[in-house]
């Protein structure tokens, strides 16, 4: 091990950059879109939209200490309260759609292609 | 040594989203969920955000998981085959492109950037000196007072909308 403050190694011992959080965020986001895409699951569905929120949260929180203020944990506290009323309606929906077609498939909830 | 606690935090979280959408087995997939809310909660710890990180943990990990695996458990989810086996592949195939265009358009903005913006007066020893807790409830019920309100409605729209959607007609 070289002596700090040199290379990669140097970056390592300091505190954690913005963009670290950042980068992190960025692919929590990505991991949820792709949820999305290929989950054809609405529940799985409705867990990656909550990841894609996660990620959202901590990009608030990283930037709401970098730049010294305190509206970023505020808006994560909003975006959670909304986020559970969210899951509230969404699985009483999803409950409503297995009554009626016996699935929780999106590819099967098609009462509106005629 | 914030490092050592934000790599194997990062690395958790990673892990345990990646597994969200691809086991499949729902109630595996909840489980990991849970996994990636305690990773989140520990780098909000690291981001000196104590009282988002509880909050994390007791709405994310506590209420709105519960609520999940209580649906699952309720409406006997079969497996479903997974994605490289389904039928429609060049949609599948359409919409992983957008989420690459998507993955390099954020890239290119992380990338080329840099942290503007004005310096709040919290400053990391301000916020220890006070508390954060105490911060954040000092400013919800003065600057954010009629959010904060409105968020109480927001819930009781939730809670009446929740019963009559899964009520038994």
């Amino acid at each position: 091990m070289r002596g700090a403050g040199c290379g990669v190694r140097g970056a390592m011992t300091g505190t954690v950059p913005l963009s670290a959080y950042l980068i992190l965020s960025a692919a929590l986001f990505a991991i949820g879109v792709i949820g999305v895409v290929i989950r054809r699951n609405a529940l799985i569905i409705f867990m990656a939209i909550e990841l894609m929120l996660n990620a959202v949260n901590l990009t608030f929180v990283a930037f709401s200490k970098f730049l010294g203020s305190m509206d970023g944990q505020i808006i994560v506290f909003f975006v959670m309260a909304v986020a559970a009323a969210e899951v509230a309606l969404g699985l009483a929906i999803i409950i409503a759609l297995y009554r009626n077609k016996e699935s929780v498939n999106v590819d099967d909830i098609n009462l509106l292609k005629g | 040594m914030e490092w050592l606690l934000f790599v194997p935090l990062a690395m958790l979280a990673l892990a345990t989203a990646a597994l969200v959408i691809l086991l499949r087995n729902p109630i595996y997939c909840a489980l990991a969920l849970v996994g990636t809310f305690f990773a989140l909660s520990g780098l909000y710890l690291l981001l000196q955000a104590e009282f988002v990180a509880v909050v994390q943990v007791i709405i994310y990990a506590g209420a709105i998981m519960v609520l999940f695996l209580f649906v699952i458990m309720l409406l006997d989810v079969g497996h479903e085959p997974p994605p490289w086996l389904r039928q429609d592949r060049p949609r599948l195939l359409l919409g992983l492109g957008l989420v690459v265009l998507l993955v390099l358009e954020l890239a290119v903005a992380i990338g080329s950037w840099i942290a503007p913006g004005i310096r709040g007066p919290y400053t990391s020893d301000y916020v220890n000196a006070v508390g954060n807790t105490q911060l954040i409830g000092r400013l919800l019920f003065t600057e954010f007072l009629i959010p904060f309100e409105i968020t109480s409605i927001i819930l009781l729209i939730a809670i009446v909308g929740a019963m009559v959607l899964a009520r038994r007609q």
